[in-house]
Formats: structure tokens, sequence, C-alpha cells
């Protein structure tokens, strides 16, 4: 027996093919979409990941650092490093900032998280996990490991604030929830960058000291000094970051570090929670709507190509049906057709999808999950348009064939 | 015929575009999807010896600073010198408004004239009642042989005794009044000494000599006693004052190799040794303290307070196995690295020890000589992971 669709499709095959590399296109954009949704929770996911903590120590009730701004002093580690269950503990600082790209011709700002580590031995918390080139922070000072994001190379030189950094090794996925870059710095550089500012600040801020009658006083000299020694000293840093021994159970070792230390600690699973609850929540809202309406409106596209593709045969079926064909013959090729279609649309779409995902900025995470899910869409949607025009073609009278 | 042909046509070519759609979705999972294997570089593990070294900021700092002020309170008449100036030891650099000291001075001046008018006043009484007792001595004796003769009265011969003994203690008294004026005159000299000490010491002189690094206060200003006016330092006696991270401070002590960085001559080594490592280290900062010295002194003298950066070279250590820090990873709570075996991925565990500036580490239990590891990896691996080996994950022109 002959198949009817193949029959159909070889007929108009270019036809056939453009419908469904348009499909496909359309497949494709949803894809996108459902991708840039997952990029956007797993940039939220993969600060996590590279922070290599297993619990965040923040200021007292506060939500930091990422969802909100936390100090604590910078030699609160120490106590917690004393604490049970804790194996490390390490200073961190974010600053979510323009870095300047120096050098002739080179010169740009690029939006960055400035990361602040301490570079005491390898794979300590708050280090980046895996490199792509270079080498991890060596010096205490004045070096950078950058995100391949960034743009930047090894031995490019950046400037944060008041000093220059030499990029000597690259990483790449470290982000911001926002997706932002990570640049990392060593901590008493980004402590410094944090709170020293640009030198124009640092002036103004001495003049202002200087005008103040109570900090200058004419009959006690170096009490001026010592004001602005102190004004020009910043003691803090924005979280620690703590690994656990193997085995402790994360909120056994978190309770004593809030009761006893007077400060707010998060375990992994309140971290996520609070970025992905709290700090993306209504971006991702917003792009999961369109992700929405975008999978309906693709839905309804689908729909509408394969009902006029069937009904511009319409003459053909009621000729069929004249000569005799089994509704079923006919019903089996609509659907064979549209199932075709969808398939083809599918293919297309996900190989659209998957080459122009990595030209996107930011993150655009392809989840095979997603992948699967939206192949049973397209499959259950050419089936249901399929069903309508197949009434339709069905419903047709075979005098059409010669009357129309 | 024709007819047939361009069926089959058709079918070729709608085959061509199938197989092509599904030739790229396969290469689509197998490339990009979580089956993709993930591009890596090795290194291999060998034996060699590395020269940690340690890296600090500092301040470029005086050994000697001298703060020259005055010792009272009191207004500043003059200052003589400007930040920059060369000074001579004894040189004046400034000098304190005396207020009413000179005439102290002048007062006391006086004073002196007065006394020694005095001494010389006492004097000529000695001369004076000298002349009396020696006339007194002349008439007793002569009083005394005429009553041997009897030619006078008992009662006249005591009564030029008498003179005699009044004229004597004339004398004493005279003597004692000599004493007490030149008493007086040492008294009011030592006074006007002092005040002309006074007066010297308003006047603010170098100790040493050096370079002129501050002027602090200008004439017409009201200073406290001990406030500094005008700063000194020994051009000789600069140094760098360091500080370097506990963490790797491990092996540093004086008399190491250093290479100094001056900001403003950046790219610009100068060498240089550790002086001495400070007794107190910085509790604050979790920094050990040091002073680094110039082998040659700079020309210009660098500005004090000027950042520099330190390199000192530590003890070479001696030849062990030795990998990149990026091929270090922590794997649940475990230090490692990934070693290929056959191809396949394998998480070795591995003390580590010391590390050099250049970002080699020490392997000091788990890795031989010859081994293969991962040094860079386009994403985090596990056990599972597929792998290929490249030669670098960054193109040609990053």
């Amino acid at each position: 027996m002959i198949s009817l669709a193949g029959r159909d499709i070889l007929h108009a095959w270019g036809k056939f093919i453009f419908t469904g590399v348009g499909l496909g296109l359309l497949i494709g954009v949803t894809l996108t979409m459902a991708g840039v949704y997952r990029g956007m929770v797993d940039d939220a996911n993969v600060l996590l990941d590279n922070s290599g903590a297993d619990l965040w120590v923040v200021q007292q009730d506060t939500l930091g650092p990422y969802a909100e701004s936390s100090s604590i002093y910078d030699d609160t580690y120490r106590g917690i490093l004393g604490m049970s269950g804790v194996a490390r503990a390490a200073n961190v600082t974010y600053l979510t900032m323009q870095v300047r790209q120096l050098g002739d011709g080179k010169a740009r700002d690029v939006r960055a998280m400035v990361v602040g580590i301490t570079p005491d031995g390898p794979c300590h918390p708050g280090q980046p996990g895996y490199l792509v080139d270079g080498r991890h922070l060596t010096r205490g000072h004045y070096e950078a490991v950058a995100d391949i994001a960034t743009g930047f190379a090894l031995g490019d030189h950046i400037q944060i604030r008041r000093n220059e950094y030499t990029v000597v090794g690259l990483t790449r996925r470290m982000v911001s929830s926002g997706g932002d870059p990570m640049v990392f710095i060593p901590l008493k550089d980004a402590q410094e960058a944090q709170f020293l500012k640009d030198n124009d600040a640092i002036v103004r801020q001495r003049a202002r000291t200087e005008q103040n009658p109570a900090l200058n006083r004419p009959g006690v000299p170096g009490l001026l000094d010592a004001v602005i020694a102190s004004q020009s000293t910043n003691p803090s840093v924005n979280a620690v970051l703590v690994q656990i021994e193997p085995g402790a159970d994360p909120d056994a070792v978190a309770e004593p570090i809030r009761r006893w230390k007077r400060l707010t600690v998060y375990t992994r699973a309140q971290m996520q929670d609070i970025l992905i609850a709290k700090l993306i929540a209504t971006s991702a809202k917003q792009i999961g709507m369109f992700l929405v309406i975008l999978a309906i409106v693709s839905a309804a596209i689908v729909a509408f190509i394969i009902y006029t593709l069937t009904m511009g045969k319409i003459r053909e079926i009621a000729v069929l049906k004249l000569i005799g064909t089994k509704n079923r013959t006919i019903a089996a090729m609509i659907l064979q057709e549209a199932v075709a279609l969808g398939l083809i649309g599918f293919v297309v779409g996900k190989i659209s999808a998957t080459f122009w995902a990595p030209i996107f900025p930011k993150y655009v995470l392809l989840e095979p999950g997603d992948a699967l899910r939206g192949f049973v869409a397209v499959v259950v949607i050419c089936v249901l348009a399929s069903v309508l025009a197949i009434r339709a073609a069905l419903k047709v009278d075979p005098a059409e064939a010669i009357g129309g | 015929m024709k007819k047939f042909l361009s069926t089959h046509g058709r079918t070729l070519a709608l085959a061509g575009v199938l197989v092509l759609l599904l030739g790229l979705l396969a290469y689509v999972f197998l490339r990009a999807g979580p089956l993709a294997p993930v591009p890596v570089t090795l290194a291999t593990v060998e034996s060699r010896e590395i020269t940690p070294a340690l890296f600090g900021i500092g301040t470029v700092e005086a050994r000697y600073t001298h703060k020259i002020g005055p010792t009272f309170a009191g207004r500043i008449k003059r200052v003589e010198v400007q930040p920059g100036d060369h000074v001579k030891t004894g040189q004046l650099l400034g000098e304190m408004d005396p207020v009413d000291l000179d005439d102290k001075i002048g007062a006391q001046d006086a004073a002196l004239k007065r006394a020694e008018a005095s001494v010389l006043a006492v004097e000529a009484q000695i001369q004076e009642v000298n002349a009396r007792k020696s006339f007194a001595e002349t008439q007793a004796k002569r009083y005394e042989q005429l009553l041997v003769v009897r030619a006078v009265s008992e009662e006249a011969v005591e009564a030029k005794r008498q003179e005699l003994q009044i004229a004597q203690a004339s004398l004493s008294a005279a003597r004692a009044n000599l004493e007490a004026s030149r008493q007086e005159l040492a008294r009011v000299r030592a006074e006007r000494d002092g005040l002309i000490r006074q007066r010297a010491n308003l006047r603010l002189v170098s100790p040493v000599d050096g370079l002129v690094t501050r002027r602090d206060a200008d004439p017409g200003t009201t200073v406290i006693a001990g406030q500094a006016v005008v700063e000194v330092v020994e051009p000789g006696s600069i140094w760098i004052n360091v500080r370097f991270d506990q963490q790797r401070a491990l092996g540093l002590r004086a008399e190491l190799p250093a290479q100094i960085v001056l900001r403003s001559q950046a790219g610009e080594p100068r060498a240089g040794r550790v002086s001495r490592i400070e007794p107190h280290a910085d509790t604050v900062t979790d920094e050990v303290l040091a002073k680094v010295a110039f082998h040659q002194r700079p020309q210009t003298l660098p500005p004090i307070g000027e950042l520099a950066e330190v390199t000192v070279a530590l003890a070479a250590q001696k030849s062990m196995p030795v990998v990149p820090n990026a091929s270090v990873q922590r794997v649940d709570g475990r230090l490692g690295v990934w070693v290929i075996e056959d191809g396949s991925l394998r998480f070795a565990p591995v003390k580590t020890g010391a590390t050099d500036l250049e970002g080699r580490v020490q392997i000091l239990q788990g890795l031989s000589d010859g081994e293969r590891v991962v040094v860079y990896s386009q994403k985090a691996l596990d056990a599972h992971s597929r792998i290929k080996i490249v030669d670098r994950i960054l193109g040609k022109s990053s």
C-alpha cells in the first residue's frame, strides 16, 4: 500500500519543508525563552555553587550577602573557625561595579561583580572552583581572576577603584545572580575598593573632616590625623563562607553560630530559597509569563498552519472521497502529515535554539527535560490540530471536487 | 519515466534534508547537551624545585624621623626652611617669638652690672677699713709704748685698743660683704645665662644632616609644647615598611634578598634586603610586619609614604612532584586532583605543600611523577564526566 501522506508530502516537498522550518524557528524561540528562564535560575544556583560554601554567615537579621547588603567585622571568621563542625571559614566581599580595562585601544568598562577572596591555599571557600586558563591568585594584592564573559584576557590590566590589577587567571560560569561576570581579587584590596572609593572622594572626605570644628581643634594637634586615619580603614566584609566537616549536618553547625555569635546563618537550601524566591522572583516571573504566552501563541500558530495546510488540499481530499477512499485513510494522511511537520519543526527548533543560545549575552540553559517537554507538547498540539483539520476534511462534500 | 525520475528526485531531496536535520540534531545532542564531553587540558606531574616567594605591600618610611618643635607653648616668629630643603646639623630651621625674654635678659644685664659695681664698692670699703685698721694698729702700738714710760693714761690706751678692735671687726664685716656681693654677682650671672639659654631654646635647629619633609606651621601660628613645626628625615635611613600575609610568611627572616617595586616606578624593580622582622605582628589585619632596606639608595628620594610592592624570595624547596594550582580541586570536602587513567577520570586526594608565585603547588602525598592531571576544564568535573582532551580551552585569540 502506498503512503498517501508520503505521496502528498513529496508532491509539495518544498512547501512542506519551508513550513516546517518556519514552524521550527518559532519552536526554537519558545525553547530559547525557556532556556532564558532556566538560565536565570541557573545563574542563581551557580552563584551558590561557585562560592563553595555550605553555610553563609551574615549580619544579623539581613538576607545578605546577595539579596541584601550585609556587613560584619573581618575578624568574625576566627570565632566561627572555632565552632564545632566548621572545617574552613573565609571572609568574602561582593561589590557590583564597573571594572575598567586599561591599555591602548582596549579601554572599556565592564559591569562585573568584584569578589574579594582570601587567597589562602588551594580551594579555600570563595575561590573559583575551576579555571580555563592561567592560575589562581597567589599574591595578596593586585591580581585578578576573571570570568571569560568579561572579555578580559590573561595579562590584561584592569582598574578597580584606585588600583590596577593584572588578570592572572580565567574562569567560566562564575556569575552573580544578575548574570554579571565575576572578577576575583584579594580580600584586602576588595575591602579597600569597597570603602576607599576614588581619590577625589577621599580628598573631599578629608576636607569635610577638616571643616568639622569638633574634629579639627586648634589645641589638639594630631586629632585630625587620627580621625582621618580611622576614616580610611574598613574592617568589614560582607559575609563569612563556611565549609563544614564532611558528614556534619549544616543545620546543627549553623544553630550554635546563630545563637552564640548573634549572626544570621543560611544553609544552602535557605540561600537557594532567598535567591530564587526573593531575589530573582519578579524577573523570573516576568520571563516565565512571557514564556507561557509564547508557548500558547506557538501552539495556536502550529494549529492554524496545519489547519490551513489541510484546507488548502480540500479539493484533492474531495477527489479522494469521490474515488471511494476510506475516511480512515484520509484521517491517517492528515495526522501523519501534521506529526511529520511537528517533528521537522521540533528538530529545526532544537537545532536553531542550540546554535543561537551561546550568542546571548546572558546565560541560556537548554535543558534536555525542557526539550522533551517541548517535543511532547509539539506532538500533542499537532495531533489536536490535525483532529480539527480531519473533522473539516471529513465533512467535505465529494461533489465539491467536481462542482467547486 | 520523467515522472518517475521527478518523484525519485524529490524523495532523494526530502531524504537529504531530513538526514541533514537528523545529523544536526545528533550533533546538537552530543556536543551541546549534558552528553557533550567536557574539554579539559592536561599537565604531567613532574618533580622540580620551587622557590616560594612572598609578596607584600608596604610604604616608604624613614628609619629616623625628627619632629622639631618648641618645648614651650608660644608663637612662631619665623620658619626658615621649606619641605625639600637639605639642612645641616645645627642649622637654624626657625625661631619662636621670645615675647619678653629679651627684656628680661636686659634687666638681668643691668642687675649684673649693678652686682659688679657693688663688688667694686665693697672692695673699696675693705681698702678703707684696712687703712683704718692699720692706723688703729699703729696708734695702739704707740700708746702701748707710751704707757710703758707712763706718758699716757691707761684709759687712753684702752681707747686705742678698742679702736683697733672696731677696725678689725669692720674689716671682717667688709670681707663678708665682699663675699655676699660676689655671690650675688654669680647669682645674677647664672640667672642671665639661664635666660640666654631659654632664648636659645626658642631657636629650632636641626639635630642631623637631613631633608626637610614637612613644615607644619607658619610664622604667627601658636603651637603648644611638643608640637612639631618642622620634620627632618635622614635620607640614608629610607626603608620600606612591608606587610606580609601571615599565612604564607613561613621562612621569612632577616637578610633575605628582596625586590622592591615603587608604585611610581612600576616595572623597575630595585634590589633590597630584609632588615628585620618586627617582633609585633598586626593583630587586626593578620599580617607580619617587616622592614626592607634598599641595597642602593635611590638617586632621588622616593616620597615618604609611597606605596611599594616587595617580593621576597624564600629558600628553594627540595625537588618534589609539582602541579599547577588550577588543577587542585575540592570534592566532597577533600582536596585532590583529577587524574587521567586509561582515558577516564579518577579523583586522587592529595596533600599540598609549598606554593610559589607562579602558581605551582608541591604535592606532598597522593601523586607521583608522570601522572597526567587535569588543569583546566570547561566546567566542574565529576567522576562520570566525559572528557575531551584539548590543548587550550580558549581560542588563540584570548
